[in-house]
């Protein structure tokens, strides 16, 4: 009875077969975009991820099947249009719960940002994080999506965050992962997990989740979720900001810093002064980020995969692939466990896991601290 | 036979008098509903001695009727919204207006003394007329209200001379000024509760000072973060019979002398049972409230997101009589660890999602499991989580089978048991199998029709159910419809539910509260159908907002349904982007 899942290739499901596949293929996963939001624009489609379409009747059941949001301005008759070539691809019949209004569900190459109606197609949104940044949104956004408007325009990719609950959408797509799912997409953490990225295209895409193409990264928000009261919402997002401005200031108050980790789907902060050793901090952040790591995959795996196990982990805080680098105060990114602890924590505006290819030309140990004037050029990671 | 009809004669015999007396014993609104039906002079005795009266949907009754109906009055209790409103699904302006309510009562002869509103709109002005109609009134409580400001309650603090309680709990109040506590006149000395937690703006702080000298029977006390710790001190010291406390912010250097001071008051405080507050907080100061954690019932720590980690365990353990706790999942499933073994008379749960995660922030199966071992006695949860599994729930439910509350939501609304793959249809199936006395479950997760199936079986007690992104077919609807004979509120959001599950039965929304269903399958057409066979049901449709316009489109699909049961025909006050078919 349980209907075909998402990003799964399966019996039944090769008559169907998703325009991302093509898009998809360094996957291998079968991992496939959604279009969850069966609206928009469909001129922003790839049209090359079109490769079949569905049948009719086909066409109609998804389109009868797909849950929209009542969005201020869009009216139905638009979206059946649209619904044509948005529902390609779509072999879940089961709702796709339409978050986004915008293009959707196919080939996920184009680096097009499209955005129609008020809210961004998911995997615009994803996009907007290339593999190699990472893609992240901070809790705190996605959390807080009720406090303010319904709908929320798409943030710079450059604030390093992830915008509101488009890590709430890329979880809703993971409806795919059901019993049958060859590749747990049971969160954006998982999924997200599954090899880096060969290409430019993100991570994301990779899970199927990420539905677009692409899209700088955009605020996607589902209203009414997470179910938090506005007023909660409100006064734990005032709360932070004052936590914030205790940063850097010796005493009582906590020293927030966000954290982000190459693959991880949101930011997390840590508080530095709960640590007094580098050590400490490194063991925390393990700690942190295991979480997107363990029990995800079993032996689901489909071959090629790099999972990030436990032991991945570990080598990518400890190994050689990534590094851990900071951002200082002068807005440079710093190699950490460079200087000591003390002033570390006084210098420090943010963390962050970054390949090591990216790393170079960062400060390197030590030894050329001292010649500034070089690794000024590296200041633009301003993720 | 004849035994029969003597006791009846008997009963007959009984005086007015006595069966009053004897209806005063029966408080709960369900019995007092249940005896109201027995005969028409019990229910002629019934309304007459009725003195609190709760109305679920302020919509379902007209205030006119209400007065008719009980002219004893004293205690109005009202809700408005629909419960979905808190996260943002209806638009502000809906409805939900108390001053056609204060209006009707002040024109009665009503002596209103107590008011308690949920999710409605106030206004200044309500509050005023409020303030200045009722002579005895002695109580007002508002819980996620909006629509007023602190001149609002600068006229309830001025005119209602012997006000007992002001209670706000998560209003959206508008501040205007800090002066309202000065409005409270010399000659009020009768206050037991004063709760204004939820006001953003500043406080006279020497108004407030005043205020607690002299208000001798002041047992509950809860601030909002304007006020800093050395007041807290301060208030303290004059108020050490306190019975439940809410502190402003809680930061000090833990050297200071407001500090040592407050230290020692603490221990004074021999009755506190029941603490939150805590906006901004200093982890280094909380060794202070040690003294009074041996005692504590309730604590509330779900604003304090800059409390975990050791300091906040250490709290915890010091917390052994605790019965109710709300938190953040900073504290992590380590953290439920050590309450679970701390707090062995545990009833009520709630953690709360924080956007700030240090450490092992995220809550998962781990800490629940951990809790429901250690605490037998749980009967409400509220638990935000990062994922959870069928075999956490099956354990959980035969841990703890006394759950009256469950509120699971995992943040990630279709995430399957990370484990097996599977739907999280058995674990749940367990919960309603288990717990016999389930009155509330909200659930989350990938979930099928099969949860439904369970719990149209087996939740027979069930009162209230949220469904948000499950079932895959109308059966998952009419299996809850059909099977929960008691369900008095259902809510779906994101759901594959249509008309075919909405019309099956009409019949039933008569004997249920109301039933919201937004992103669903319902066409506009159905619920025209269901509008024109129920008559004595409120169909609403409700848009976005004013822009869009109402499609005459049957087949097109309906974005937010709300309908309700009505004595009293569609109501009057409804804004344009609600339709009442």
């Amino acid at each position: 009875m349980s209907p075909p899942l998402l990003g799964v290739e399966e019996e039944g499901q090769s008559n169907v077969s998703s325009p991302s596949v093509d898009c998809m293929s360094q996957n291998g996963l079968g991992l496939k975009e959604r279009n969850y939001l069966g609206l928009s624009d469909c001129s922003s489609v790839d049209s090359s991820g079109v490769s079949s379409l569905p049948e009719d009747n086909k066409n109609l059941n998804l389109k009868a099947t797909e849950l929209r949001l009542g969005l201020p301005g869009s009216q139905s008759p638009e979206r059946e249009t649209e619904l044509c070539l948005l529902n390609v691809g779509k072999f879940d019949e089961k709702a796709l719960f339409p978050l986004l209004p915008s293009k959707d569900g196919i080939c996920s190459s184009s680096q097009k940002s499209v955005i129609t109606g008020n809210k961004r197609g998911f995997s615009d949104t994803l996009d907007g994080f290339s593999a190699v940044k990472g893609s992240v949104y901070t809790e705190k956004d996605w959390m807080f999506h009720g406090a303010g408007s319904d709908y929320e325009f798409p943030q710079p990719v450059a604030h390093g965050k992830y915008p509101g609950n488009s890590g709430v959408n890329v979880m809703l797509s993971a409806r795919s992962s059901g019993a049958q799912a060859s590749v747990k997409n049971d969160g954006p953490a998982t999924v997200l997990q599954e090899q880096p990225c060969s290409t430019n295209e993100t991570n994301l895409n990779q899970i199927g989740i990420s539905n677009n193409n692409s899209a700088p990264a955009a605020k996607a928000q589902v209203v009414g979720w997470p179910p938090i009261r506005s007023f909660r919402t409100k006064t734990l997002a005032n709360s932070s900001k004052n936590n914030d401005e205790v940063d850097g200031k010796p005493g009582p108050g906590a020293l927030f810093v966000k954290v982000s980790m190459d693959g991880a789907p949101y930011l997390r902060k840590v508080d530095l002064r709960t640590y007094s050793t580098y050590g400490e901090l490194s063991s925390a952040l393990e700690k942190m980020f295991s979480c997107f790591t363990l029990g995800q995959f079993g032996s689901h795996g489909a071959p090629g995969k790099e999972l990030l196990s436990e032991s991945t982990l570990k080598d990518l805080l400890h190994g050689s692939e990534y590094v851990l680098t900071y951002e200082d105060k002068d807005g440079d990114w710093m190699l950490v466990g460079d200087v000591p602890w003390e002033m570390f924590i006084e210098t420090c505006k943010r963390l962050k896991t970054m390949k090591s290819a990216d790393a170079i030309g960062l400060a390197p140990r030590s030894m050329e601290k001292s010649k500034n004037s070089n690794w000024k050029d590296y200041s633009g990671y301003d993720r | 036979m004849l035994w029969v009809s003597r006791k009846t004669i008997k009963m007959n015999y009984f005086p007015d008098e006595v069966l009053e007396h004897m209806f005063f014993f029966i408080t709960s609104h369900k019995d007092r509903n249940s005896v109201s039906l027995v005969c028409k002079s019990w229910y002629k005795i019934e309304r007459y001695s009725r003195q609190r009266v709760f109305i679920g949907n302020c919509y379902s009754i007209s205030p006119e009727r209400l007065i008719a109906r009980f002219p004893g009055l004293k205690s109005l209790t009202l809700k408005g919204k629909p419960h979905f409103a808190d996260f943002n699904l209806v638009p502000h302006e809906w409805g939900g207006f108390v001053y056609p309510w204060i209006e009707a009562l002040a024109k009665s002869r009503i002596g209103l003394e107590e008011l308690r509103l949920k999710r409605m709109v106030v206004s200044d002005e309500s509050l005023e007329f409020l303030s200045k109609s009722f002579v005895n009134f002695k109580s007002l409580v508002l819980v996620s209200c909006e629509g007023f400001t602190t001149d609002g309650l600068a006229a309830i603090a001025a005119n209602c001379r012997f006000l007992r309680e002001l209670d706000l709990q998560e209003n959206e109040v508008d501040d205007q000024r800090g002066h309202w506590l000065s409005c409270f006149p010399e000659s009020c000395t009768s206050l037991v509760t004063l709760n204004f937690a939820c006001l953003k703006g500043e406080i006279n702080l020497g108004a407030l000072e005043r205020l607690v000298v002299r208000s001798p029977n002041l047992k509950s006390l809860r601030l909002n973060h304007a006020v800093p710790l050395d007041t807290l001190q301060k208030l303290l010291m004059q108020a050490p019979q306190l019975v439940d406390l809410g502190t402003g912010s809680y930061v000090d250097d833990p050297s200071s002398e407001a500090y040592s001071k407050l230290k020692s008051v603490f221990q004074r405080c021999k009755s506190i049972r029941s603490l939150s507050g805590f906006f901004e907080v200093a982890p280094h100061c909380m060794s202070a409230i040690y003294p009074i954690c041996r005692n504590l019932t309730f604590l509330n720590l779900s604003y304090a997101p800059g409390l975990h980690g050791n300091e906040l365990t250490k709290l915890i353990q010091h917390c052994r009589k605790l019965q109710r706790l709300w938190i953040l999942d900073c504290i992590g499933d380590k953290g439920l660890g050590v309450v679970a073994s701390t707090c062995k008379e545990l009833q009520e749960l709630r953690v709360f999602p924080s956007d700030l995660g240090p450490g092992n922030a995220a809550m998962t199966e781990e800490g629940l499991v951990l809790l429901s071992e250690g605490c037998p006695k749980l009967n409400s949860l509220l638990y935000f989580c990062q994922q959870m599994t069928n075999a956490a729930l099956i354990t959980v439910a035969k841990n703890c089978p006394n759950f009256i509350r469950f509120r699971l939501c995992i943040l990630d609304p279709v995430k399957c048991d990370p484990v097996t793959n599977q739907p999280l249809d058995e674990g749940f199936g367990a919960i309603v199998h288990f717990c016999k006395g389930l009155k509330r479950l909200s659930l989350t997760g990938l979930l099928t029709d099969q949860v439904f199936n369970y719990i149209g079986m087996y939740a027979e007690q069930l009162e209230m159910l949220s469904i948000a992104f499950a079932g895959d077919s109308d059966e998952g609807m009419l299996y809850v419809l059909n099977g929960c004979k008691k369900l008095r509120k259902l809510e779906i959001m994101k759901s594959r539910f249509g008309n075919a599950a909405l019309l099956e039965d009409m019949g039933k929304y008569e004997a249920m509260r109301s039933l919201w269903m937004s992103s669903c399958e319902v066409t506009l057409g159905g619920c025209k159908t269901l509008a024109e066979k129920m008559p004595r049901l409120s169909v609403e449709i409700i848009n976005e907002s004013e822009q869009m316009e109402f499609s005459h489109d049957d087949r097109q699909k309906v974005d937010k349904m709300y309908l309700y049961r009505t004595l009293v025909g569609h109501r009057k006050d409804s804004p344009a982007f609600v339709c009442i078919l």
